[in-house]
C-alpha cells in the first residue's frame, strides 16, 4: 500500500548534497552525500556523538545545515521550516504532550492542517499500532511501549514522506525492544513510508533496516545491506562495531590473481584479492581479519586431521565460557593475543579447557583484509561506552 | 497578612521489618512535627480565634467590649462598606491582568531565550526585594508626581485623555487616582507572579515545541496549543499570589491614592488604627479573608488544572 500515488518512483527520495554541520570549532557532522531511496528502511547507525542524530534532525528540519543541501524528491527543503516540511519524526523520548489525551495527541498534525473530521483516521490509525481502546487516556497513564506506538502513529497520520525515528527504542528494556522491532518493521512494510532510524544498537539496525550506514566521528564509514557490512566491512571501526572482529597484522607476501598470500608471525595465511581493501603491493602491510563464528578450534594433538587448504593459526586456550547456543573461546595466539572463537555445541571437545595448546583453522573465503595504517581498536570502545 | 498555612509533610522512620519498633522511633515524626504546630496554633489558629471573637464583641472603648454574639456587625459592615470590598477585587484584577500581561513575555524570555543572560534578568527580578516595600512605593510617588517627566509624557502622547475618559485619572495628574494605584499595585506584586511563571515554564521540555513544529504547527500556534496551556498552573499560581495580596494591600492606596481610591484594607486599617471600632474590622477582615477564599476556590475549580500541577 503506497501511500504517495501522486508521486514518481523516486518521488520520496531523500538525498542529502554536501550537507554538513558546525557548532563553533565543532564540526559534528562533515560534508556528506547520502541518499535514502523511497520505501526503504534506512538505519544510520553509531555511536552516541557521531553525529547520526544532528544528519537526522537536519531532515527534520530542526537543525540548520552549515553547507549543503536537503532534497525530499525533488523538493529542495533545506530551509523550510518544520512545519512546511512533508516529514514527520519519532522523538528520542516521544514528546508526547503530556495536557491532550492520546487522540488529540494524534489528531495534533492532521488538526493544524486544518482537516476536519479526524475521528475516522485516528481511531484507524490507533487501531494500526493497536491501541483503540487507549484513545481518552493522558500519555502518563500508559506504559513506555505504549506511548511508543502513541508517538509513531502521531507521526504517520499525517502521510509523511519520510518517517524519522530518533533512538525510539532507547529507553525500553530488551524484550520490549524486540517486540517493538518487529512491530516498527510490520507497520513500515504495511504503510510503505520510508523510515529513516537513528540507532547505537547494532543488532537493531541490522534487524530492521534494508540498508544500514555507519557513522563515526560525524563521517559515514560505510553503507550497505547488513549482511554486507557484517561479511565485508572496509574499515577497522565498521568491523569492531559491527559484531566482533580477530586482526592478525601479517606481511603481503604473494598475490596470484584471486587470492594473496601474506606472512603472519612464521606462518602464511590465504585471503581472496576481492575481499582485501587495503593496497596489495608485496610487502605491504595489511590487516586480516576473520568473524569469531567462522572459525574452527582443534586441539593441536589432532592437528594433522585438519583438511588442507585452511588458514591455520596456533595458539594456546586462554579462557572459555560457555554461553548455552556456544563456547566461547579466547585463544592467545603469537600473532593475535585475543583471538576469539565461537564454536557452535555440537560435538563438544571436553580437552578444550583452558591451557591446552590447540589450531584455530578457518575457510580462507572467509577472511578479509583491511588497510593496515587504522586502529585496530576502532570502534570497539563505543561498543562498550553504549553497553556500560 | 500570609500564613504557613501547610506544616512540612511527616518523614515517616522506615524500621527494619525483623525487629519490633521502638517506641521513641514511631514518636520521632511527631516531635518532628512539633514546631511547626506549634508555630501554626501560637501566630495563625490563636489570632484567629481571638479576632473570631472579637468580630461578635459589642461596647465601647471606654467600657470595654463583650461577645455578645452580635453578628450583625457583618451586615452593617458590608452594608456600609462594599464600594471598598468592590474596588479592591477590581483594583486587584486590574493589577493581576497587567501583572500577567507584562510577566508573561519575561519570564518566557528567561526561561527560553536567554541563555547566559538568564542568571542576571532574574536577579534584576528579584533586586526590588531587597529595598523595602514602603520606599519602593514611595518612589513611585516621585515616578508619577504632578509635572513629572512621566505625566508630561502622557500628557504629550494624549494617553491621559484616553484614561481620563475612561474614569481611571483625572485632570493633568497620575497621583491620587486609581491608575496610580494599580500601577503600584502591578510593580509590587509583578515578581510574585513571574517567578511561578518561570517555574512552569522552563519545566516544558523543549521537544514539545520540536514536536509541535514538527507536526505542522507555526509557532505561535506551538505557543496557543502546547506552551500556553502547559504554564497553566504557573498561571494560577502567579495569578493567585498576586491577587491575594494585591486585594488586602492598603499601603499602594494609602501612598500614590486619594480618599476615593480606599480599598478594604485601608478601611481595616482605619477601623483598627484610628477609630478603634475592633469589632467591626475584625469582620471586614474575615468578610475580605471569606470573599478571597471563596472566589480563588470558584478560580481553582473553572481553570481545570489539578492533573497538570
Amino acid at each position: 500500500m503506497k501511500t504517495t500515488p501522486e508521486t514518481t518512483d523516486h518521488g520520496g527520495d531523500v538525498r542529502l548534497t554536501g550537507i554538513s554541520k558546525r557548532y563553533g570549532a565543532f564540526t559534528a557532522v562533515h560534508p556528506l552525500d547520502l541518499t535514502v531511496p523511497q520505501g526503504s528502511f534506512f538505519a544510520l547507525l553509531g555511536a552516541s556523538g557521531c553525529g547520526k542524530t544532528t544528519t537526522l534532525r537536519m531532515i527534520a528540519g530542526l537543525e540548520e545545515p552549515s553547507e549543503g543541501t536537503v532534497h525530499l524528491g525533488d523538493q529542495d527543503v533545506t530551509h523550510l521550516p518544520p512545519y512546511k516540511r512533508p516529514v514527520n519524526t519519532v522523538f528520542q523520548s516521544y514528546a508526547l504532550f503530556p495536557h491532550l489525551d492520546i487522540f488529540e495527541n494524534v489528531a495534533f498534525g492532521l488538526r493544524r492542517r486544518g482537516i476536519k473530521g479526524v475521528k475516522k483516521q485516528v481511531e484507524e490509525m490507533l487501531e494500526l499500532v493497536q491501541l483503540g481502546e487507549q484513545a481518552r487516556k493522558k500519555p502518563h497513564q500508559l506504559s513506555g511501549g505504549q506511548q511508543q506506538r502513541v508517538a509513531v502513529a502521531r507521526a504517520l497520520i499525517n502521510h509523511p514522506k519520510v518517517l524519522l525515528l530518533d533512538e525510539p527504542l532507547g529507553a525500553m528494556d530488551l524484550k520490549l525492544r524486540r517486540q517493538m522491532q518487529l512491530e516498527l518493521k510490520r507497520i513500515q512494510t504495511e504503510v510503505g513510508i520510508t523510515f529513516v532510524h537513528v540507532t547505537h544498537d547494532q543488532e537493531e539496525a541490522m534487524t530492521m533496516a534494508d540498508t544500514v550506514a555507519v557513522m563515526n566521528a560525524g563521517r559515514v564509514e560505510q553503507l550497505g545491506t547488513p549482511t554486507d557490512l557484517y561479511e565485508n566491512p572496509r574499515t577497522t571501526f565498521v568491523a569492531n562495531f559491527l559484531g566482533t572482529s580477530n586482526f592478525v597484522e601479517a606481511e603481503i607476501d604473494a598475490h596470484s590473481g584471486e587470492e594473496i598470500v601474506v606472512k603472519a608471525g612464521g606462518g602464511k595465511l590465504v585471503l581472496p584479492a576481492a575481499r582485501c581493501s587495503a593496497p596489495t603491493t608485496t610487502g605491504g602491510k595489511v590487516l586480516v581479519g576473520v568473524r569469531p563464528e567462522k572459525v574452527s578450534l582443534t586441539h593441536a594433538d589432532d592437528a594433522g586431521a585438519i583438511p588442507a587448504g585452511r588458514n591455520r593459526i596456533t595458539g594456546r586456550i586462554a579462557d572459555s565460557s560457555f554461553i548455552g547456543v556456544s563456547t566461547q573461546y579466547v585463544i592467545d595466539s603469537p600473532v593475535c593475543p585475543d583471538f576469539e572463537v565461537y564454536a557452535q555445541n555440537i560435538d563438544r571437545d571436553p580437552r578444550l579447557v583452558p591451557g591446552t595448546e590447540v589450531v584455530v583453522h578457518w575457510n580462507p573465503a572467509h577472511t578479509f583484509g583491511l588497510d593496515a595504517t587504522q586502529d585496530i581498536d576502532a570502534g570497539v570502545e563505543s561498543v562498550e561506552e553504549e553497553a556500560a | 497578612m500570609a500564613a504557613v498555612t501547610e506544616a512540612p509533610p511527616p518523614l515517616a522512620p522506615t524500621a527494619p521489618q525483623n525487629k519490633p519498633p521502638r517506641r521513641r522511633g514511631r514518636l520521632t515524626p511527631y516531635w518532628l512535627l512539633l514546631p511547626g504546630i506549634l508555630w501554626l496554633v501560637v501566630f495563625f489558629a490563636l489570632p484567629m480565634i481571638y479576632q473570631a471573637s472579637t468580630s461578635v464583641q459589642t461596647g465601647s472603648l471606654e467600657q470595654g467590649y463583650k461577645v455578645t454574639w452580635h453578628f450583625a456587625t457583618y451586615w452593617d459592615a458590608l452594608s456600609e462598606y462594599w464600594p471598598q470590598f468592590l474596588r479592591s477585587v477590581l483594583y486587584a484584577a486590574a493589577s493581576t491582568i497587567l501583572c500577567l500581561l507584562l510577566g508573561y513575555p519575561l519570564a518566557y524570555l528567561i526561561a527560553f531565550r536567554a541563555g547566559r543572560w538568564r542568571n542576571l534578568i532574574m536577579i534584576l527580578v528579584i533586586a526590588p526585594f531587597f529595598t523595602s516595600f514602603l520606599i519602593r512605593t514611595l518612589a513611585w510617588k516621585t515616578i508619577l508626581a504632578d509635572g513629572g517627566p512621566v505625566v508630561g509624557a502622557l500628557n504629550t502622547l494624549h494617553v491621559l485623555d484616553v484614561t481620563n475618559w475612561l474614569g481611571w485619572t483625572s485632570g493633568d495628574r497620575v497621583l491620587a487616582t486609581p491608575l496610580a494605584v494599580v500601577c503600584g499595585l502591578t510593580y509590587n506584586f509583578l515578581p510574585f507572579m513571574i517567578l511561578p511563571l518561570y517555574t512552569s515554564l522552563e519545566r516544558i521540555d523543549g521537544r514539545l515545541h520540536e514536536a509541535a513544529g514538527d507536526l505542522y504547527a507555526k509557532p505561535f500556534t506551538t505557543f496557543r496549543k502546547v506552551t500556553f496551556p502547559l504554564s497553566m498552573p504557573g498561571v494560577v499560581s502567579g495569578t493567585l499570589l498576586t491577587f491575594i495580596p494585591a486585594a488586602g494591600d492598603y499601603v499602594n492606596a494609602d501612598l500614590l491614592g486619594s480618599t476615593d481610591t480606599r480599598m478594604v484594607g485601608n478601611v481595616i486599617q482605619t477601623q483598627f488604627l484610628r477609630i478603634l471600632d475592633y469589632p467591626t474590622a475584625a469582620a471586614l477582615s474575615f468578610i475580605l479573608m471569606a470573599a478571597i477564599l471563596l472566589m480563588v476556590t470558584v478560580y481553582i475549580r473553572r481553570s481545570g488544572t489539578e492533573d497538570l500541577v
